[in-house]
């Protein structure tokens, strides 16, 4: 196996099992966990959790292909993820979304070839009041504009 | 209602800190409860303030509890439904991020109320700051001895840990939630048994959402006729409503259950964008019926809902002006549904497949006459066919949007696709001309 949690990580590990009575019940914030060190969930990262919490792989993968947030494959370094549920497609994402792809050169769920950036649409992410609305990585962009989107992808682009 | 209660951290700085909260009374009523009242009591004059359930359904909190067996061997777990993903809707999110406390002390006076020692904070995934702020405010209230062992010197145990979905709607649904929980694909399972009798880990569970929780430690505060003088007697207390789309401020709006649809709108969302004109509202997040802008005279609680073939729901409140193309709407909202089905059951996943396929193909000017009616047979075999109601969630607005605007829908096939797209598209053509 190639994978294994940094000392660091394995006590976050020890500390989740404490929270559940079932060890399969850690799993997702197992899969939390490596997602967060390894940036993805590897078939190797996706074994590794089997052998920790003794689920098959089989096991493993189908829990993860269920929840969406699970990257299966590596995404950029800005995952950059715009709601186009309602409330925000009718305060402009459609807009929002043509600008990122114009300017990045990208479309839906494809990343820049410097691995920068993936683009992805997503549903509403509860933030209706302050649409339209993008996640980046962890943070919530609100009330986005065309403009603001565009500096905001300067900004990122510039930054190591 | 002048006092804010559940969006109180508006009026009072880094409220969703511990030692503020604790300064304007935070806890004090858990610690009366604790140190001076049964549990038997408690679940009473819950049951006495009728309050109903903010997640969507608007079931008895007080009833729900009472479920729950009398004398059990096995643990008893609180889940707070802390899931938020109905379209529309963001309320539980500033409960949680800016006015943790109450949360925080809603689900230790239930936990101690239903006797249950350990609680579980379903947080849908999208919402890192809110686990964080939820993580570190719970730390703070262990280091007080709030939560944890021997809580307020009574003996009385309580752990409440955060647990973070990852991107799937049928988590909220209550025993998707329960089976996401223990470790699996969030299938819901088939009722009865109720989580009451057997939920999580098998054992007694009872699930609530984040607003009715918050709703419980002023109940106990302010004794249950306070909380039914708020609104209607069968439905009432603060309620907090969601507003989004094409209003002047959007936003969240605390105020007495049963306020009109009309007023939320008009007098505090501060009217239609742009001086344009009401087309229709979505009132209960994406889930419910459409309302038209006849419609919108009508009392926003469980019950005045009911009456005109509306719900309430989780108070999500979608508005949309004249200008809205409501197949686009339609077909953005059965997207959705199609996306989150969780796939267990077939009229659900393949209903709302053929539902966005049909809506994507009248969209873009390729349907037929007959769509309109097969969507209409597809959604009424959908509902009451399958294990949850995520089929009905997307079955109900859509027959509603077929109902109310078939104009529309009978326009993009006439006319070969949305003409709405093509009066724009020529009205700038004639800009550029001139
Ligand atoms: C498809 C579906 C999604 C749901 N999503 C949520 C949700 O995000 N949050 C929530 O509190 N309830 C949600 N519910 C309702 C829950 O099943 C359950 O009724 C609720 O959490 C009970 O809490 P309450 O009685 O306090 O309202 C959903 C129901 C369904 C069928
Ligand atoms: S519709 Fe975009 S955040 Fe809700």
């Amino acid at each position: 196996m190639s994978v294994q949690f940094s000392q660091e990580t394995y006590k976050q590990f020890e500390e989740v099992l404490t929270h559940y009575p079932t060890k399969r019940a850690a799993i997702m914030p197992t899969f939390w966990l490596a997602q967060k060190e390894f940036g993805y969930l590897s078939p190797d990262a996706m074994e590794y959790i089997g052998q920790l919490l003794g689920l098959s792989p089989a096991y493993v993968g189908a829990v993860a292909s269920f929840y969406t947030m699970y990257n299966k494959e590596p995404v950029g370094k800005y995952h950059l993820q715009v709601c186009a549920n309602l409330s925000c497609t009718l305060l402009g994402a459609e807009h929002i979304i043509e600008c990122i792809e114009h300017k990045l050169g990208i479309g839906l769920g494809q990343t820049t070839a410097d691995g920068k950036f993936t683009l992805s649409e997503v549903e509403c992410l509860g933030s209706c009041g302050t649409a339209p609305v993008a996640q980046i990585n962890d943070d919530y962009h609100e009330n986005l504009t065309p403009e603001g989107v565009l500096q905001l992808l300067e900004t990122l682009s510039v930054q190591e | 209602m002048a006092e804010k209660t559940l969006l109180r951290h508006l009026d009072i700085p880094d409220f969703h800190k511990l030692d503020v909260y604790a300064a304007h009374g935070g806890y004090e009523t858990a610690r009366r409860v604790l140190t001076t009242m049964k549990p038997e009591e408690v679940v009473d004059q819950v049951k006495a303030s009728n309050l109903r359930g903010r997640g969507g359904a608007g079931f008895g909190t007080g009833m729900k509890w009472g479920f729950l067996p009398k004398d059990t061997q096995k643990p008893i777990y609180l889940c707070c439904n802390a899931d938020e993903s109905e379209p529309g809707t963001f309320k539980d999110r500033a409960i949680i991020e800016w006015n943790t406390h109450i949360l925080l002390e809603g689900i230790l006076i239930s936990s101690y109320a239903i006797k249950s020692h350990t609680a579980y904070i379903y947080i849908r995934g999208e919402f890192v700051f809110g686990a964080q702020r939820l993580e570190e405010e719970i730390a703070a209230a262990y280091a007080k001895g709030i939560l944890g062992k021997n809580i307020f010197g009574t003996g009385y145990d309580l752990d409440v840990y955060v647990h973070r979905g990852a991107g799937a709607y049928i988590c909220g649904e209550e025993t998707g939630l329960i089976e996401s929980l223990e470790g699996k694909r969030a299938y819901p399972r088939i009722k009865p048994p109720f989580p009451a009798v057997y939920g999580l880990f098998g054992c007694p569970t009872i699930v609530n959402n984040v607003e009715t929780l918050a709703c419980v430690p002023m109940i106990m505060q302010n004794g249950a006729a306070w909380f039914k003088a708020i609104g209607p007697e069968s439905g009432p207390g603060p309620k907090v409503y969601c507003v989004s789309g094409h209003v002047e401020k959007p936003g969240l709006y605390e105020l007495p259950m049963g306020v009109t649809l009309r007023s939320i709108l008009y007098d505090h969302a501060g009217g239609i964008r742009g001086g344009k004109k009401l087309k229709a509202v979505m009132p209960g997040g994406s889930s419910f019926p459409i309302l038209t802008a006849d419609e919108i005279d009508v009392a926003m609680d469980f019950d005045s809902m009911r009456k005109i073939n509306a719900f309430l729901g989780s108070a999500g409140i979608v508005v949309m002006d004249e200008d809205t193309c409501m197949v686009k709407a339609l077909e953005i909202i059965d997207r959705f549904y199609h996306l989150e089905s969780c796939g267990q059951c077939s009229p659900c996943r393949e209903g709302t497949g053929w539902l966005h396929k049909l809506l994507s193909r009248l969209e873009q000017g390729d349907g037929k006459p007959e769509d309109i009616d097969l969507m209409d047979r597809i959604c009424t075999n959908m509902m009451g066919n399958t294990v949850c109601v995520l089929a009905d969630a997307a079955a109900m607005p859509t027959q509603s949007f077929l109902g109310k605007f078939r104009d529309e829908f009978v326009a993009h096939i006439t006319e070969g696709g949305c003409p709405m797209k093509k009066r724009h598209a020529h009205g700038a053509e004639s800009r550029q001309a001139a």
